[in-house]
């Protein structure tokens, strides 16, 4: 079983000690093993096939779902135990009751108030329960719905059937980590045609279910992606704004042919590379820069760079290369869009003026 | 409910008003479930996931991101901004597109008119130019935050590869765009550039020859131009795209802190 980070489990002992009203400090305690634990129910020493489960009562949408998509067909005949009845909103209400002091405090296997209500809201008569999960033609009174909560169910292992009195299945239940045994000879004075809970059997969590990746700290997209990314959208563009608002776009002289002005320059993400061309032949800085390197060599890197790190510290060479490629351009184009004067020459910004004629243009506040 | 007159109050006319119209069934077949704006939404994680998932724009997205992604150093969202502002030039460009002709008689008109006889010509001309130079910025910065943070490494190798065409399109764009004004700047940056793209040695003067629709920039250049920068680009550049937003998707989503 992979470990599961300490933040992980303070959020989620976050979220329990919220819903049960208790300090965060013992139930993460709980979670850890530290204190009195609570005991899930594949932590019982060994699990007798008689001894019956229940589970919390608790608002599951998912399970309605699955219920819905049961519903209507003969409940399928389960190979494991796992299975479920979801429980009408009639029944529902006295299991709710127990829920939390049996939760909390260590719901012994005989702790009293349990059973008395488990019993009032699941009456047995033992004899239904056999047929029970194969009896396909006979379930129209009690919609039988197979559910397999994903990681829940597999750790519970509950049996649980219940009656459904109002007979639509549309029943909140979801299994959890909760241990109420109760007799296994129905009590006396059930009615008819009520049926009880079973533990066929109780299954590890780990011989059927493999934990291959690793925990991770996930959010929801909704709300807290989306409000970063709105926030970022916001804030582009209003820098447009205001950036459109205080700069005017040059707009020279119409075109001709004939005045060729002095300097001619290229786009300013071209000026590193026409800086270069005063340099070198332009067979080398108009061809092997911007093609091999700018190009090709961009999309190469993922082939070449075989280092599987991606930690700074682990590819030191790569970084400081891409760091020596963004100096120098950077360097570059800067150069060319200030320093950069008449016929193409060097010249001091601060004495000959800046020949740059795309941030010519500001807006006149008068 | 009442207020103290006896009269109904405007903030629950307001209420009712606007039960009224979300609850509706027109409203109703708009929403699909989940959404925010749907009677009755509750913050549930159920309905968290449905915001994603049953949004047309929003389910680009992931219904969960690890949590390192959201913080606002990691990335400072320049992908996402990038795409943004190629969004805002599409918006803004389309706008120009009412008002200008790619002829070399009018060109020139065209601008000058937009930006004293057309309501806002001038902003959206402004926008469209900022725009431009800073998502050619941002593409830049993008890359260069991948690649610090070695997130072009596998499985990732081809989104780079994605990526750097990108930018080269970005590139194309930004200059193709360039010309269109028809004055002495356009008209000389471009002649400038595109020369130095006739140095590449075998294809170097085929591809000018392309580019400029003859030897050096003419009226049809303009022309060719036009037709790149309005049309042909972007929609190399938006297949593209869904492949590079498809791709992070399925190279399991933003890549790790370092």
């Amino acid at each position: 079983m992979t470990e599961i980070p300490e933040s992980l489990l303070r959020r989620s002992a976050e979220a329990k000690a919220k819903a049960l009203g208790l300090p965060v400090e013992q139930v993460l305690a709980e979670m850890k093993g530290e204190a009195p634990p609570i005991p899930p129910p594949s932590d019982e020493p060994e699990p007798e096939p008689v001894e019956a489960m229940e589970e919390a009562a608790e608002t599951s949408e998912e399970i309605e779902e699955a219920v819905e998509s049961v519903e209507g067909e003969p409940a399928p005949v389960e190979e494991v135990a796992a299975e479920e009845v979801p429980a009408g909103p009639a029944a529902e209400a006295p299991e709710i009751e127990p829920a939390p002091e049996a939760d909390v405090p260590v719901a012994p296997p005989t702790e009293a108030p349990v059973i008395e209500s488990s019993q009032e809201a699941l009456d047995p008569p033992a004899s239904a329960e056999p047929t029970a999960p194969d009896g396909g033609g006979s379930a129209d009174t009690e919609p039988a719905a197979a559910e397999a909560e994903p990681a829940a169910a597999a750790v519970a292992t509950a049996v649980e059937e219940k009656p459904a009195p109002e007979g639509n299945g549309a029943g909140n239940g979801k299994v959890a980590a909760m241990v109420s045994p109760r007799p296994t000879v129905p009590p006396k004075g059930t009615p008819e045609g009520v049926r009880t809970q079973r533990l066929l059997t109780v299954v590890k969590a780990r011989a059927i279910q493999t934990v291959k990746a690793e925990p991770t700290d996930k959010v929801n997209t909704w709300p807290h992606l989306m409000l970063m990314e709105f926030g970022a959208l916001l804030a582009i563009t209003g820098l447009l704004v205001i950036m459109s608002v205080v700069i005017h776009s040059p707009l020279l002289d119409p075109a001709n042919f004939n005045a060729t002005p002095n300097p001619s320059k290229a786009p300013w993400y071209f000026l590193g590379l026409q800086e270069l061309l005063s340099y070198f032949d332009p067979q080398i800085a108009g061809v092997t820069v911007p093609t091999i390197t700018g190009i090709i060599g961009f999309m190469m890197v993922p082939y070449v760079d075989k280092n599987p790190s991606t930690r700074p510290s682990d590819r030191k060479f790569a970084i400081a290369l891409y760091s020596v490629f963004l100096a120098g351009a950077a360097t570059l184009t800067i150069f060319g869009v200030l320093f950069r004067g008449l016929g193409f020459n060097f010249s001091y910004p601060w004495k000959d003026g800046v020949y740059f004629d795309d941030l010519k243009d500001w807006v006149h506040f008068e | 409910m009442a207020n103290g007159n006896g009269k109904t109050g405007l903030r629950d006319r307001i209420k009712e008003t606007n039960d009224k119209l979300w609850g509706s069934q027109f409203a109703e077949s708009i929403l699909r479930p989940g959404s925010p704006f749907k009677k009755g939404y509750s913050d549930s994680p159920r309905n968290r996931s449905y915001v994603v998932m049953n949004n047309v724009l929003y389910h680009l997205h992931p219904v969960k991101v690890k949590r390192h992604g959201v913080k606002l150093s990691y990335t400072l969202c320049l992908g996402g901004l990038s795409f943004f502002l190629f969004i805002l030039l599409t918006i803004t460009g389309i706008f120009l597109m009412f008002y200008y002709t790619p002829s070399a008689e009018t060109a020139y008109a065209d601008i000058e008119a937009l930006s004293t006889n057309v309501a806002f010509g001038s902003l959206v001309r402004n926008m469209h130019r900022w725009g431009a130079h800073l998502m050619v910025l941002s593409v830049f910065l993008h890359m260069s935050r991948v690649f610090y943070h070695g997130a072009y490494k596998p499985p990732r190798e081809f989104n780079w590869v994605v990526g750097v065409i990108l930018l080269f399109l970005t590139l194309l764009l930004s200059f193709s765009g360039y010309l269109l004004p028809w004055d002495q700047l356009a008209l000389w940056a471009v002649t400038v550039g595109t020369n130095m793209a006739g140095f590449v040695p075998v294809v170097g003067n085929q591809v000018k020859f392309a580019l400029l629709a003859g030897v050096e920039v003419s009226a049809s250049t303009l022309l060719r131009f036009y037709v790149l920068h309005v049309l042909a680009l972007p929609f190399i550049l938006v297949i593209f795209l869904a492949v590079h937003f498809w791709r992070v998707r399925k190279d399991g989503g933003i890549s790790g802190p370092l």
